[in-house]
């Protein structure tokens, strides 16, 4: 039997190289360098970053794959590595003073989370589950130290070591249950999963379907969705903000992307099996991100659940498992890397000398910083899915996609819940434009965070109502799995 | 034309934003003359207008979301354009009344209020049941703004009220209005009124819009959120809830309900009936209770609104016309009221009924001006409330005649609190020195009430030209929720 050379074509993975290489070099230059470069070393991750999509808008996304079917590269992945570049690199933007501030800004700071986004993108363009596996570890773990990156805190600390422990065990579930698949099918590659099973005729043995449930569950845990949702309060609140900035995004957007592929690709003949638990976690999740934040006092908190319930509407699109809900949970998906990081970059602003975690600290702000607090309104309102504002087109077509596929009561609970959770968004407003101020504190405005401040709140509002360029790319990538 | 009408006060934000830096005097100039150039535009559209038609006029079509069938599409008939010149001309008279009241951060609530204006048209205009939510929603966010920070001392607990109260019944209309869409293949609100829909569908469809609009308007037992927020907003936020936005509400009823689901319409009159009635008997008597001079008034707009709700749903072109005449009227008088009580509220920086008294005696030209606004609040001959109500009576005993009957005690009772309002507040013999000292109305106060009289007594003796504006559109209005019925039935037979 000869044997055979899997075909591998390392132009596809051209951008995956670019950051590889990238990180290398800048853990050797940080060593070079010692204290002195270390805010250099910052921005030429972003710029790394940056050439980064430039290669991915290079590439060709003709659904060519290399090693073996393991790397995808098509439009779909085209599109979410451009996200991830987005939203690893808004986080990085806005952390580049608060991790000076706070002495986190070892070079490792910016190599670990090149190396995160790096797993992200692998597991964007995942074929198998093997490369899904890798990927998800490669970000996971990045995730893990980059939690606990403020050594001196102990919330820091905790926050890491509850999001490692938690976070393996998911993986344990993830990998039990791709063993499953392997051992019924025989293969790990998702068009093989999808060939057996259409083959099958709808004999699947329970095997495979436990596998698959364990496999979503591995990765509900990775974006937060309830009933996996218990570490995201107490991670997103102890890690350092920079970081709860880029957790609040940059794994969902893989986490989504990977659940595209495992159940669209390989398992679209279990959609009767699939959909209805999709459906009960995006309830719980909604449930559990409105009711829970508004206990909440501390906003990155708030936050967290506020995420949990976003996810929640991400999940109705993706249970729908139509053209229009593939395509709703993208635009809600972009919508939302760029309201939550400008949110995320205003905590980030304020927390400052202690404060700034607490909701009450906003209290009055709207008279100190007018136009800092116009714009977290913004955030507020457009995640609350108050019109005219992005937020609301995201819910809007999520809704849409869902009373087409025939979910009209997950449509119903949906806006009921979006009603619930705009409480918690106004009470921010609140605070911020109908309080007075209880203390003076000074604010320093780093002129990269603004930036990408009053560029999250114009994308809000331009998206708002004009979001016609949005549809357009997302309807492109999404045309693969039809 | 619609567009300019509609967005000009957005133009006016923008004008604020950058000529009125950090001088509240010019922010003001500029919203005041704005809002006038609105109103004047405005009138173009009435003279322009067709009357003898009840198609949509001064249509506007642009592409905006092909992929999503959205369209960018403004029109008015007949039902909406009333509507459209009530915010255009109440706007200025609210701006004017904020004119000394509002001292804190004038540069944001001119903006707020402009913002505000234009969605409200907006609303209004809207020919694309998707636009038409955009608006209807994002007008939420200047008012929960009026209320939160010019507001009275409960005003946090309002504002949260108000946009919650009104956010969770409008949620439930989005999805009638996807399933709409789905149904008829369109946002189209002209195109859907033609798309016929069996009972049941219907019936829900009208259950989920019912919910919205019934928060707008309010109806009972949905009207909790209307006495707070009325009581803490400022007098310019409290004449523009009263005046336009409780008639959002009826709108809606008269824009989507009757004409596209009017199998659903008829057969809810009987809990549409029961509840207008207990608004107007229940909240009148609340309202005798109140000391308050606002929530009194806020309770009368709910007792005034039922006769409204009543009129609509008689179903008879009395009855319509009476009641699109009387959201008007109410939108005149109700306003006309809140802005009386802003008057002396700014003199004596409190509302309680039982710390006025013998007010007559200092302030006659004011008391004379209240009067007539609670002759007319009342429904006195000569006024316009008598026309509207009258109407909507003939309507309603047409429909059924209990009904009429039962309403008509309100009447009574609206008399019955106008008039104890009016003896305790202004005559008796003056208890404190602080009513002593009132000086009465100014030229700008005199300013602001001079167009709403004229437009009392207009009403009152000549409703011919406003009811000649309705009259086609209400016809096929009722034609429309005849012809459906028959289309349903053909669908129910295949």
């Amino acid at each position: 039997m000869p044997v055979q050379m899997p075909d591998i074509n390392l132009g596809l993975m051209l951008p995956e190289i670019l950051v590889t290489l990238l990180a290398m070099v800048l853990l050797l230059l940080s060593a070079w360098y010692g204290k002195e470069g270390r805010g250099t070393i910052g921005w030429m991750s972003i710029f790394g970053i940056g050439l980064a999509a430039l290669a991915v808008m290079a590439s060709g996304g003709s659904g060519e794959t290399t090693f073996g079917g393991m790397f995808v590269d098509d439009q779909f992945a085209r599109y979410m590595k451009l996200l991830i570049c987005i939203a690893t690199a808004l986080p990085l933007l806005i952390s580049l003073t608060y991790v000076r501030d706070h002495k986190m800004d070892g070079g490792e700071y910016y190599v670990i989370i090149l190396f995160s986004m790096l797993g992200g993108m692998l597991m964007i363009s995942a074929g198998d589950f093997i490369m899904l596996y890798l990927g998800l570890e490669l970000m996971s773990l990045s995730i893990y130290i980059l939690a606990a990156f403020k050594r001196g805190d102990v919330k820091s600390s905790e926050a890491g070591l509850k999001y490692f422990i938690l976070g393996s065990l998911a993986s344990g579930v993830l990998l039990y249950g791709i063993s499953l698949i392997y051992g019924s099918i025989g293969s790990v590659a998702f068009t093989d999963v999808a060939h057996f099973l259409a083959n099958a005729h709808g004999h699947v043995s329970p095997v495979i379907g436990l596998g698959m449930v364990m496999i979503i569950g591995g990765l509900s845990f990775k974006i937060a969705a309830a009933p996996f949702h218990m570490w995201a309060p107490d991670v997103y609140e102890g890690a350092p903000t920079s970081i709860t900035a880029l957790m609040g995004v940059m794994p969902k957007v893989a986490a989504f992307a990977v659940l595209y592929r495992v159940l669209l690709i390989a398992f679209p003949a279990m959609h009767d099996q699939w959909g209805p638990l999709l459906q009960f976690m995006a309830v719980a999740s909604m449930a559990v991100g409105s009711f829970a934040a508004i206990a909440q006092t501390n906003i990155k908190r708030m936050l967290a659940y506020s995420s949990i319930g976003h996810v929640g509407f991400l999940l109705i699109g993706l249970a729908a498992g139509t053209s229009d809900g593939l395509q709703s949970v993208l635009i809600y998906l972009t919508i939302y890397v760029f309201m939550s990081t400008g949110a995320f970059a205003l905590v980030l602003i304020l927390n400052q000398d202690g404060i700034g975690d607490n909701l009450t600290d906003y209290k009055g702000l709207a008279k100190k910083r007018p136009y800092l607090a116009l714009l977290m309104a913004t955030f507020m309102f457009s995640m609350g899915g108050i019109p005219p504002l992005a937020g609301f087109i995201g819910k809007l077509y999520v809704f849409m996609a869902a009373v087409k596929a025939g979910m009209i009561t997950i449509a119903i609970v949906g806006v009921l819940f979006s009603a619930v959770g705009a409480f918690y968004y106004l009470r921010v407003v609140k605070y911020m434009y109908f309080d007075e101020a209880e203390s003076p504190f000074s604010m320093e405005v780093s002129s990269t965070s603004q930036a990408v401040v009053v560029l999250s709140g114009v994308i809000m509002l331009i998206w708002g109502i004009f979001p016609g360029s949005l549809l357009e790319w997302t309807e492109t990538s999404v045309r693969i799995f039809q | 034309m619609l567009s300019l009408v509609t967005f000009l006060p957005l133009a006016g934000v923008l004008a604020i934003i950058i000529a009125a830096r950090n001088n509240a005097h010019t922010a003001r100039y500029i919203a005041l003359i704005v809002s006038l150039a609105t109103f004047v535009l405005s009138l173009r559209l009435l003279i322009d207008f067709d009357t003898s038609t009840a198609a949509f006029q001064f249509l506007e079509e642009s592409a905006w979301l092909p992929a999503f069938g959205i369209t960018y599409r403004m029109g008015v008939d007949g039902i909406s354009l009333p509507f459209v010149l009530l915010t255009t001309f109440l706007t200025p008279l609210c701006i004017l009344a904020s004119w000394e009241s509002i001292q804190k951060m004038v540069k944001e609530y001119m903006i707020a209020f402009l913002a505000l204006e234009s969605f409200v048209i907006g609303v209004f205009c809207a020919l694309d049941f998707i636009l038409f939510y955009i608006l209807w929603e994002a007008m939420l966010i200047p008012m929960f703004l009026l209320i939160g920070v010019w507001g009275g001392p409960n005003r946090v607990y309002a504002a949260l009220k108000f946009f919650l109260y009104t956010l969770a019944g409008s949620v439930l209309m989005l999805i009638a209005i996807i399933v709409l869409k789905n149904v008829g293949g369109t946002f189209s609100i002209p195109d859907l009124m033609n798309v016929p829909l069996d009972f049941t569908l219907q019936v829900w469809l009208f259950l989920g819009f019912f919910v919205s609009f019934a928060v707008k308007v309010p109806m009972w037992p949905f009207h909790t959120w209307l006495p707070d927020a009325h009581v803490e907003a400022p007098t310019g936020g409290s004449v523009i809830l009263a005046g336009v936005l409780l008639k959002m509400g009826a709108y809606g009823f008269l824009r989507f309900s009757i004409p596209m689901l009017p199998d659903a319409s008829r057969y809810f009159v009987p809990m549409i009936f029961g509840l207008s009635l207990v608004a107007i008997v229940y909240t009148a008597l609340v309202a005798l209770m109140q000391k308050d001079l606002k929530k009194l008034i806020a309770y009368s707009s709910v007792s005034h609104m039922g006769f409204v709700t009543i009129g609509l749903f008689s179903f008879n072109q009395q009855g319509l016309e009476g009641g699109i005449l009387q959201m008007v009227n109410h939108g005149i008088v109700a306003g006309g009221l809140f802005l009386l009580v802003g008057v002396i509220y700014d003199r004596m920086h409190t509302r309680e009924i039982a710390k006025f008294g013998g007010i007559v005696n200092v302030m006659p030209v004011y008391a004379v001006i209240f009067m007539l606004f609670t002759m007319a609040a009342v429904g006195l001959p000569g006024t316009n409330g008598f026309v509207g109500e009258f109407l909507i009576l003939l309507g309603g005993f047409l429909a059924n005649k209990g009904v009429a009957v039962v309403a008509t005690t309100g009447l009574v009772l609206g008399a019955a609190y106008m008039l104890w309002l009016y003896k305790k507040v202004f005559f008796g013999i003056i208890q404190s020195e602080e009513v002593q000292a009132l000086k009465d109305m100014n030229r700008r106060e005199l300013a602001i009430f001079a167009p709403l009289i004229i437009l009392i007594f207009w009403i009152g003796f000549y409703p011919g030209p406003f009811l000649e504006i309705m009259h086609a559109s209400v016809e096929q209005l009722l034609k429309q929720s005849d012809t459906i019925k028959a289309g349903t039935a053909a669908i129910a037979m295949y």
